[in-house]
């Protein structure tokens, strides 16, 4: 039944503890699609997820599916190193991610599901004299939009974070940092999760082991999918799919500005706390942090071509280990856990497609490359105000397909067109 | 990681080789505007084969053509670039 969820709270879980836990319902229901539906969500990520949660509550669309074709959250949501923050240097980018930050900070109460959402901080490392410019520039040009930021010296770094390797001969010699004390983390799966029992409460139907396999157009407008659970209709259609958005719009004869590639993910064996921040750097692409459950997480470069492959390459996993013991040498006495990739969607700016597409009811969310889970809340909030209003929110306006073509790209790296050189 | 027949060099490592782009990604100087914006921003970025151009960056430095399986790296055809000129 929508509308039946049952509140988490402390109590409840007292209470639950007098019965053995057995009075939970389920968190959301296993429905069969219908035949028709106001809008089909294709994905069920976080950002479709999301999209839908957003629809019902914000803009009242509650005759909403979405269609996953495995399990929710098992693709990037799933597979990422958690990192959240708005410290970007584009203005459109700031103003989108820090939307997005915003409902962050709400969203664990909002949803009632424990995000463990962690304002940790997130911490760029200058390695140079030009690090240290372009971290000075980055920081003016968030406070300036009224983005939290703080430049803090070598001291103050090697304070925060003692384990760094501050030696005369380190690897990667500090000279400070810039920090988002904002920024932080959050346990990915109860995104996913969080979302899709809040939706359903709604009535939206989450519909898993559906795989969306065909776009109905007729008379050039968007009228429905095939699907392995057979042919569903509807008033407009979503893609949200991540790495399988060229995919999925190729089932409408669209060329998408996106190549999908992999990138990896590590973590070590559970340690007690060493890390009490995010770790990035201004030169090397190695990211750092520890999660609640005491692993520590380690990401990079992606593997810079195409693939679909979800494995990554080992020489990778060294290239990443050894930056991070670079950095923190204490990381070299602890044994890897586990390694996974998943597919990324790069766009040929660096920055997300949200909006409509050349074919009329047919829309896209996607290009997320790979720091797409920080904009999880504002890309479902905008994508669902540009789907219940057919017309784009002002924090994605800039976000359009159309503007590879006029030539208004939104290149965060200025590193042109090409995926592998970003 | 996988290994790829270099032309030159026989079979290498993929980590001497470097993905330069898609084959239709080429723009060509004669090319029309619209020709030229596909070249630039639209891919097929299939699930199987596509053609690539890689270069064989830490080895004999040359340029390459591939038909390469994007899930299983399945290279089908390779040939150096410009073989058939
Ligand atoms: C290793 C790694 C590390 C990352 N680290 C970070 C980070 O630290 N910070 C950050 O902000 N971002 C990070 N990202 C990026 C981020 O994870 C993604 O941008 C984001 O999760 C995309 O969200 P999504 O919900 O749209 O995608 P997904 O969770 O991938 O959802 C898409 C869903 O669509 C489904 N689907 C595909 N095709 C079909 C079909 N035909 N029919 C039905 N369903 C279909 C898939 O099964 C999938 O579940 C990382 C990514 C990776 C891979
Ligand atoms: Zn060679």
């Amino acid at each position: 039944m929508p509308g039946a969820m049952k509140g988490y709270s402390a109590l409840a879980l007292l209470k639950g503890g007098f019965n053995g836990h057995k009075s939970w319902p389920r968190a959301w229901r296993a429905p069969e699609p219908k035949a028709f539906y106001d809008v089909v969500i294709v994905g069920g990520g976080g950002h479709g997820l999301a999209t839908a949660y957003y629809l019902a509550k914000v803009h009242g669309v509650r005759r909403v599916a979405v269609l996953e074709k495995s399990w929710i959250g098992g693709g990037n949501t799933g597979r990422n190193t958690t990192i959240v923050r708005s410290n970007y240097r584009l203005p459109q980018m700031q103003t989108f991610l820090e939307l997005s930050l915003k409902l962050w900070e709400g969203l664990s109460q909002e949803l009632n599901y424990n995000l463990m959402f962690s304002q940790r901080g997130a911490l760029l490392l200058g390695h140079s004299d030009s690090d240290m410019t372009r971290l000075a520039e980055l920081g003016d040009s968030l406070l300036t939009n009224g983005i939290d930021a703080k430049r803090l010296s070598r001291e103050q770094v090697a304070r925060l974070v003692p384990l760094l390797d501050m030696s005369p001969d380190a690897r990667f010699p500090v000279h400070g940092g810039l920090i988002q004390p904002r920024g932080g983390t959050a346990r990915h799966d109860a995104v996913a999760w969080g979302y899709a029992r809040a939706a359903d409460a709604l009535g939206v139907d989450v519909i898993q082991n559906c795989e969306v396999t065909g776009i109905d157009i007729q008379g050039g407008k968007t009228v429905g999918v095939q699907t392995t659970k057979g042919a569903i209709g509807a008033d407009r259609v979503a893609i949200c799919v991540a790495g399988d958005s060229s995919t999925v719009a190729a089932m409408a004869g669209l060329r998408l500005p996106i190549e999908s590639h992999m990138l990896q993910a590590f973590v070590s064996e559970p340690v007690k706390p060493m890390i009490n921040t995010v770790i990035m750097s201004r030169s090397i692409h190695c990211y750092i942090s520890q999660s609640d459950k005491g692993e520590i997480v380690l990401g990079g470069d992606p593997d810079l071509y195409p693939s679909y492959s979800k494995r990554g390459i080992p020489m990778r996993i060294e290239e990443v280990a050894g930056q991070a013991i670079g950095l923190v040498p204490a990381l070299s006495r602890l044994r890897m856990l586990r390694c996974w990739s998943g597919v990324t969607d790069m766009s040929f700016d660096g920055a997300p497609i949200i909006g409509k597409t050349p074919v009329e009811n047919l829309y896209l969310n996607g290009g997320w490359c790979y720091g797409g889970f920080k904009a999880t809340p504002g890309s479902g909030f905008v994508y669902a105000h540009t789907l219940a209003t057919g017309a784009p929110h002002p924090a994605n306006a800039p976000f359009g397909l159309e503007r590879f073509a006029s030539g208004a790209t939104i290149d965060e790296a200025a590193s042109g067109p090409q995926p592998q050189s970003r | 990681m996988f290994l790829i027949a270099c032309p030159h060099c026989g079979p290498r490592s993929q980590a001497e080789f470097v993905y330069e782009r898609a084959e239709e990604a080429v723009a060509y100087p004669d090319g029309t505007p619209q020709e030229t914006l596909a070249a630039l921003y639209t891919r097929a970025n299939p699930r199987d084969f596509a053609w690539e151009l890689w270069r064989h960056a830490y080895g004999c430095r040359g340029w390459i053509r591939m038909r390469r399986h994007r899930t299983t790296h399945e290279i089908a055809e390779i040939e150096a670039v410009g073989a058939r000129l």
